[in-house]
């Protein structure tokens, strides 16, 4: 009542100023001044943009069920699917908070948007079987009614992967075992290499294996923006800003053994602003880790591994960024359409980008030379030393590289992989002693394909309490407190 | 649960049928001027009450459902008659026309398009299947990929044939030697790259893919991936057409839907 009368007398009052200064001036500006007065009073009603107290609607709201912090791809689709496995139309508030909303540092937009089946982790295998189902449904799943169809742009070229002597019996597992989960994979000899593929040089190489189906190369950025776009339209809120405390309670609880174990508890998120110091606490139930590259440091916003080494408490999450380079270069005499995404046995990857010759392509650095994670500039030495020599010496029409090649690299960007440092896996469910933070991050540069997939298993694991469709208990957190290595031995 | 599913139901249904008309053009990519007034007027409702908003997605849905369900895959024909039978069932249900080995090629016509003398052809394999226009999609496809014996595949205009399905060409590729693809919209130079796998091809149409953005320098990258093939393609002046001209020919074709 009393802010409604406050609201009628601004009114009033700049009613009254806006006639005094009226009664000097000229009858013609009165005319355009009315329509002015009217839109001042309009504003000035209650629902109107003008609130003599203090404006909160750039604030995210009070309460959430869920906050998930990471508006990447794997944010957004846990979003997806917490909303669409819902029982009932709204029944979970959902808020998103992402830092960078022009996604110019998110791995997902600098990713070379690869999709395989060649893992040799069966539950790998499952993950990425799963997304591209879900990819290939894409407009099933993500449709807007009002909206365009979405266009992936996928490309289904297939991966051909190549191995040495040393590693072709590996590389044999690992198809038998792609196979048994309902991948379409053959092995190639180098002669039927050579037949199938011409610009081949396969010395050194004692196999290799190519994906027939549901392997490719997709458009990043329209997954992101599909995924917003659905999950807007379901009611997910969304929220520019960082992540900067977490307000938790806990409780000293006893095991069946009888040690001591201290359980935490999340009840606030503070949510900074951008660019501003104001914060907003928001009171959540369960917060959902998808930071990527930095979930790192979220998760020890919340408190983990901050304990005496060797034990539970103390055991961090191992995900760091790490700085890929991706390069595109032009070849004229390169391969041609039936390039797959080819990945040599020193692990240098490229793939063919578009129709004019252009490839693009990246190396993984070894342990030892790393480079900084703090900036995404570029190493262009890099390409010289590590990424174009072996390329070359597997497709020899590269070679006309040599004379020319700051003529011939036409731009090269640095994305982030969010490193698992303990064994490129990702992380995924909850955290078992803050037991309402949930992971979904650590994918070591295969997150983007896997997301739709781990999305899925996430919500399920948020709302049923344990894993569904794709049974992923390998990768919990528990296993790094354990020390058991979930071994991928396709990262690159 | 079950009494307000199934009043929903019987209000979709009459709806169904009396917006049918505004539906479908709702779900056109670009709307035209006649269509937009229909279009603005289900979005305005959409925009105020919850229950129109949840009726036009239950809508769209079904709809989507629909193309799914027409191409399911008979498996107890094919268990029972073999896949012959089976394959030449599900393209007769969709309208279109198939060859047995030796034998005339066999056109639906209308309902009755399952007549028992095709019981008749068990043992015989299926050596051409012309599916034009019909409705088929990757999962459709299923049911022509188990057809080892397929010399020839028409596939023109099919309004769902995309870039996966040509994909999954590649199990046909020991006996495949003519392919069509001619006016399908969804099928783009991403897609004809797989292609690469049909090495007997001897005859290969792709005119008139309006997704392909360079039709020219797609034509020659694929008759250099398939030496053995002749490819059917854009004349080498379709890429130079000036802007308008196009512009209206796109508009001239009708979408097949």
């Amino acid at each position: 009542m009393f802010r409604g009368a406050v609201r009628l007398c601004a009114a009033r009052g700049h009613l009254g100023r806006a006639l005094s200064t009226r009664s000097g001036g000229s009858t013609l500006d009165w005319a355009g001044k009315v329509s002015e007065i009217k839109k001042k009073i309009q504003s000035v009603l209650p629902g109107g943009a003008w609130n003599p107290l203090y404006d909160t609607s750039h604030l995210p709201p009070e309460h959430s069920d869920v906050v998930i912090v990471g508006g990447g791809v794997l944010g957004l689709s846990v979003a997806y699917w917490l909303k669409r496995l819902e029982k009932q139309r709204g029944a979970i508030h959902v808020l998103v908070v992402e830092r960078d909303h022009t996604y110019s540092r998110a791995s997902t937009g600098l990713s070379v948007g690869g999709i395989r089946q060649q893992f040799s982790l069966p539950e790998n295998i499952q993950l990425s079987l799963f997304s591209v189902d879900f990819l290939r449904n894409i407009n099933d799943y993500l449709a807007v009614v009002d909206d365009p169809p979405l266009d992936l742009r996928f490309n289904p070229s297939g991966y051909l992967l190549l191995a040495s002597e040393k590693g072709a019996a590996i590389m044999e597992n690992n198809v038998k075992v792609q196979r048994q989960e309902g991948a379409k994979v053959c092995l190639m000899s180098p002669e039927q290499l050579r037949n199938k593929f011409p610009w081949i040089n396969t010395d050194g190489v004692a196999l290799g294996s190519y994906g027939l189906e549901g392997e490719g190369w997709f458009d990043p950025w329209c997954l992101l923006q599909g995924l917003r776009r659905k999950v807007q339209s379901m009611g997910v809120l969304f929220c520019h800003g960082e992540v900067t405390r977490f307000v938790s309670s806990s409780n000293l609880m006893e095991t069946i053994s009888g040690e001591e174990v201290t359980l935490k508890r999340i009840h606030e998120v503070h949510v900074k602003m951008d660019h501003s110091m104001e914060y907003q606490p928001v009171e959540c139930a369960i917060v959902i880790n998808a930071a990527g590259a930095w979930s790192g440091q979220i998760a020890e916003l919340a408190g983990i591994g901050k304990g005496p080494p060797g034990t539970l408490q103390g055991t961090k999450l191992p995900v760091e960024p790490r700085k890929r380079y991706v390069y595109s270069w032009h070849c004229p005499q390169g391969p041609g359409l039936e390039t797959p995404f080819v990945a040599d046995t020193s692990g240098a990857y490229f793939r063919r980008e578009g129709l004019g010759n252009n490839y693009l392509g990246g190396c993984s650095p070894t342990e030892e030379e790393e480079p900084d994670p703090g900036n995404l500039e570029v190493d262009h030495d890099f390409f010289q030393d590590k990424v174009w020599p072996p390329l070359a010496q597997r497709v020899p029409a590269f070679e006309s590289l040599k004379c020319l090649v700051h003529l011939q690299v036409r731009s090269a960007w640095a994305g982030y992989y969010d490193y698992n440092t303990f064994d490129q896996n990702g992380v995924v469910g909850p955290h078992p002693l803050v037991v309402n933070m949930y992971f979904a991050t650590g994918f070591s540069g295969h997150g983007l394909q896997q997301a739709p997939a781990v999305g899925r298993a996430v919500a399920e694991m948020v709302l049923e309490g344990h894993f569904q469709t794709i049974d992923l208990s390998p990768l919990l957190f528990t296993r790094f407190y354990l020390g058991e290595k979930v071994q991928e031995h396709n990262i690159f | 649960m079950a009494a307000p599913r199934a009043s929903l139901h019987l209000v979709a249904s009459t709806w169904n049928r009396g917006t049918r008309g505004i539906r479908g053009l709702s779900s056109a990519v670009a709307p035209e001027n006649s269509q937009r007034k229909g279009r603005t007027l289900l979005q305005f409702l959409a925009n105020r009450f919850y229950d129109v908003e949840i009726l036009r997605e239950y809508l769209f849905r079904k709809q989507i459902s629909k193309v799914h369900k027409e191409n399911r895959s008979f498996t107890y024909i094919k268990e029972r008659y073999g896949p012959y039978i089976a394959g030449a069932y599900f393209v007769l249900k969709q309208g279109g026309a198939v060859k047995f080995q030796g034998k005339e090629w066999i056109r639906s016509t209308g309902r009755g398009y399952f007549s028992p003398q095709l019981l008749n052809f068990q043992a015989v394999p299926i050596e051409a299947v012309d599916a034009s226009d019909c409705a088929i999609n990757y999962e459709g496809l299923d049911n022509l990929l188990i057809l080892k014996e397929l010399q020839s595949l028409s596939l023109q205009r099919c309004p769902h044939v995309d870039d996966w399905c040509l994909s999954r060409l590649y199990q046909l590729a020991d006996s495949l030697q003519e392919l069509s693809l001619a006016g399908c919209p969804r099928i783009s130079e991403r897609g004809l790259a797989c292609l690469h796998h049909l090495q007997n091809l001897r005859r290969l149409d792709i005119s008139d893919l309006p997704a392909v953005s360079s039709p020219g320098l797609t034509q020659i990258l694929v008759e250099e991936m398939l030496p053995n093939c002749e490819v059917l393609g854009a004349e080498w002046a379709q890429g130079l057409k000036p802007g308008p001209e196009e512009q209206s020919r796109d508009t001239a074709s009708p979408v097949p839907a």
